[in-house]
């Protein structure tokens, strides 16, 4: 890696040369979309130790451990990760810092990944520390580097809250050179130890340290005016201000606030006094808007702006009475294209096997919530990490027999590290009679292939702890723990039906390596015999989105399939042969 | 210069990352302002993905909008006809021919429209599209599409072909470089 040079940058990739030039020694992160290539662009450099923790929750109080010995520290996480991480957070508001300590939070504006669409800047405020949001990659860097002064500087830790455009935007950045400061560890039981007696003396403290952060918030560089005219002034904030520059270039004026908690007084009065209309543009939850109208100033946002969904150029011009050109459309409707389980994907055949014994599913989060999707159709709901378990236990304890022998739950190998395992253990300590289906797919998927504890290896690749799932499950009192090859039709049905039907909790693991793996050996394409297919559709069951029917018959798209042979398995016609060429 | 914006479509694994990291390449190498935003996670898995191109003096916003985009680049036909309003005016399409049916196609909830390149020239845009599949598995690699598009769409760039191959050589893993140089030059010399 040299040194200072202009470099076209992903932002999350900049944030993680920010922690590498601000010292950072110690990285714990769950992935997450939009945040997860922070800690993997981290992990390249050999001189910051980065692991991925089982959730957000144990690699924030693993990154304040290494905060607290005396090492800047980081951790990252999406918005709803930092739901699951914010026990420790709002304690930590209290304890402080040693060496600086920055919490990066990525937003879904959009929903691009996400099952909610939360504004992350709500836990800044409830639990009192300071936010700083970048616009670009170029901030993305600089922003990081000077919240690890911020955090020193005010003992505290920094909320760095990103956003999908940002975080997986590139744009051109400037890098610098790494420099590692060392605190020593001190014991300091009062400001360590949050039990009653010392934690009533640290909220003061937390109160006083606000009142400084927005005095340091009226003159921060993080926070700037870019005056245009007197006219209209717009405050902004995030991929937000981009928007409002493409739309206004220099034809409006401009504060563009870079520190979002907590947000300054004098600096929005003053910029108010000198345009004639004041409008917010921000995305989600009018949260400056609202800090603007306590003011006691007129001013306009989320009466203009959605707080439903991302915003972009056009939504921004529209919104202030501009018509945007759309000179070309098509007169017929484009069928959609929705995500879908790929080719030879190991979820496909476990679900088939549910729908076909018309199981009720309670999901959970990863690839297989495509389940929820036609044609299988199976997942009934998904909330969030590892709700599947707890929800089939308040499902079947309400419900009995009538649901006991058909409702499941499904959850992915790391959602069920992450927060499957204290469901499990409700499972078998309230005794209800739930099948929990581990879809063990030896990786974590929609994330991009992160390892987790049951892999067997670490974020660099090399070799690690590896918890073995079926010892887990019979170490909490399950007797019954059974292994499936979701390849294999038959015997997921058989075993789907003798777990369902016993009167006990049991848990089933569907075991098979996700199928874009690179280690993953695939079987050669298969092709359809045009002479024995008679176009009956009952390989279009699955879903398969290498399979369509040309001209009345079955066609296999051979850059697509590898070979799983769960198609071959409906066909009564033995239509599907082998082109017996390796892929 | 006035940002000028490149849109690059498909559908999710065909390898469009690839083609906005080489271009993002070229483009820095050229001295412009350069912004790339990228789609990941779940719309990656066989959806609908989009990743927008902005060079110029200065790029603000990291997206392009509709009635923007200079130039659309479709990996898949059906893509190119999704996106067509976000084309500006007098902008070109350059598009592959292949078709690949998402899965409302597949379980039969709707068609795959016929006839897209003429309806979106009906439609008044200029439209080049090419059997990127079949140069792609001339040049040795199905996996070369997104180099044939690219050499296609340097057609109608006013930089030299050396610049062009610089970015291939920085993007692409040494073993595969002559394959995918002679993948950018049949999509470059393609005649439609």
């Amino acid at each position: 890696m040299t040194e200072k040079q202009k470099e076209l940058m992903l932002g999350n990739k900049a944030v993680a040369r920010g922690l590498y030039e601000a010292g950072v020694c110690f990285i714990s992160s769950y992935p997450g979309t939009p945040s997860t290539e922070i800690t993997e662009e981290a992990a390249k450099y050999d001189e910051i130790y980065c692991e991925w923790a089982p959730n957000e929750k144990v690699a924030m109080e693993a990154a304040f451990g290494a905060s607290l010995a005396g090492r800047r520290a980081f951790c990252a996480q999406k918005h709803v990760g930092l739901n699951v991480a914010a026990d420790p957070l709002y304690t930590m508001s209290y304890t402080g810092v040693n060496a600086g300590f920055v919490i990066a939070v990525a937003d879904d504006a959009g929903m691009h990944s996400s099952q909610n669409e939360q504004d992350s800047r709500h836990h800044a405020i409830a639990a009192k520390v300071p936010m700083i949001e970048p616009s670009d990659s170029r901030e993305a860097l600089e922003y990081t580097r000077l919240a690890y002064e911020l955090s020193e500087r005010f003992d505290t830790p920094v909320l760095l809250k990103m956003c999908t455009r940002v975080a997986h935007s590139q744009s051109i950045v400037e890098t610098g050179t790494r420099t590692v400061p060392d605190k020593p560890y001190e014991k300091n039981i009062p400001k360590y130890v949050m039990m009653p007696g010392n934690a009533i003396r640290r909220h003061p403290i937390v109160e006083e340290r606000t009142r400084a952060l927005i005095e340091y918030a009226e003159t921060s560089p993080l926070n700037r005016v870019e005056m245009g005219g007197t006219e209209l002034g717009i405050i902004t904030s995030s991929t937000s201000y981009q928007y409002v520059k493409e739309v206004f270039g220099d034809r409006v004026s401009v504060l563009k606030l870079g520190l979002v908690h907590p947000l300054p007084v004098r600096l929005i009065r003053e910029f108010a006094s000198r345009v004639k209309k004041l409008c917010v543009v921000e995305e989600l939850d009018p949260i400056i808007e609202n800090h603007v109208r306590g003011l006691g100033l007129t001013v306009s946002g989320k009466d203009l702006l959605p707080v439903c969904g991302e915003f972009s150029q056009n939504l921004i011009a529209r919104a202030f009475g501009r018509t945007c050109d759309v000179p070309y459309s098509l007169g017929e409707s484009i069928p959609g294209r929705p995500p879908v389980m790929c080719a030879g994907c190991p979820h496909r055949g476990l679900f088939y096997t549910l729908k076909r014994n018309n199981c009720t599913v309670l999901g959970d989060i990863g690839c297989y919530t495509l389940g929820a999707v036609a044609p299988l159709s199976s997942i009934e709901m998904t909330l969030c990490m590892g709700a599947s378990i707890g929800a089939l236990h308040g499902f079947n304890k309400v419900r009995g027999a009538e649901s006991e022998g058909k409702t499941v739950a499904v959850i992915g190998d790391s959602t069920f590290m992450h927060s499957g395992m204290t469901g499990l253990a409700n499972v078998a300590y309230n005794q209800s009679n739930s099948t929990v289906i581990i879809l063990d797919n030896s990786i974590t998927g929609m994330t991009g292939h992160q390892q987790n504890p049951t892999t067997g290896y670490n974020i660099k690749g090399d070799p690690a702890g590896k918890i073995d799932l079926e010892a887990l499950c019979r170490a909490m009192g399950f007797e019954c723990v059974r292994v499936v090859d979701p390849y294999d039709l038959a015997q997921c049905d058989t075993v789907l039906k003798e777990e369902l039907s016993i009167a006990a909790p049991s848990v089933i693991i569907s075991r098979r390596p996700c199928a874009l793996l690179k280690y993953v050996r695939h079987k050669a394409p298969l092709r359809v015999s045009s002479d024995r297919c008679v176009g009956c559709k009952s390989c279009m069951r699955i879903g398969c989105p290498a399979i369509s029917i040309k001209a009345g018959k079955a066609h296999v798209d051979n850059t697509l399939c590898v070979g799983c042979g769960v198609c071959s398995q409906l066909c009564r016609f033995g239509a599907f042969e082998s082109t017996g060429k390796e892929a | 210069m006035k940002a000028k914006n490149i849109m690059i479509v498909g559908v999710g694994g065909q390898g469009s990352l690839l083609a906005s990291k080489l271009l993002g390449h070229l483009l820095l190498s050229q001295g412009y302002d350069v912004k790339v935003s990228e789609v990941h996670g779940m719309s990656q898995r066989g959806g609908s993905v989009v990743t927008y191109v902005r060079y110029g003096d200065h790029v603000y916003s990291p997206v392009i909008d509709q009635g923007e985009a200079d130039f659309i680049v479709s990996f898949e036909l059906l893509e190119a006809a999704r996106w067509i309003s976000y084309l500006r005016k007098g902008g070109v399409i350059v598009t592959n021919t292949q078709q690949i049916d998402p899965m409302p196609v597949i379980t039969g909830a709707a068609v795959y429209p016929d006839q897209l390149v003429d309806k979106m020239r009906d439609a008044g845009a200029k439209v080049d599209a090419l059997d990127c599949l079949k140069l792609a598995q001339e040049a040795g690699s199905a996996k070369a599409v997104n180099i044939v598009l690219l050499g296609r769409l340097s057609h109608y760039f006013d930089l030299p072909l050396e610049a062009w191959m610089r970015s291939i050589e920085a993007n692409v893993p040494a073993k595969f470089l002559e394959m995918n140089q002679n993948a950018f030059r049949l999509g470059r010399e393609a005649s439609e």
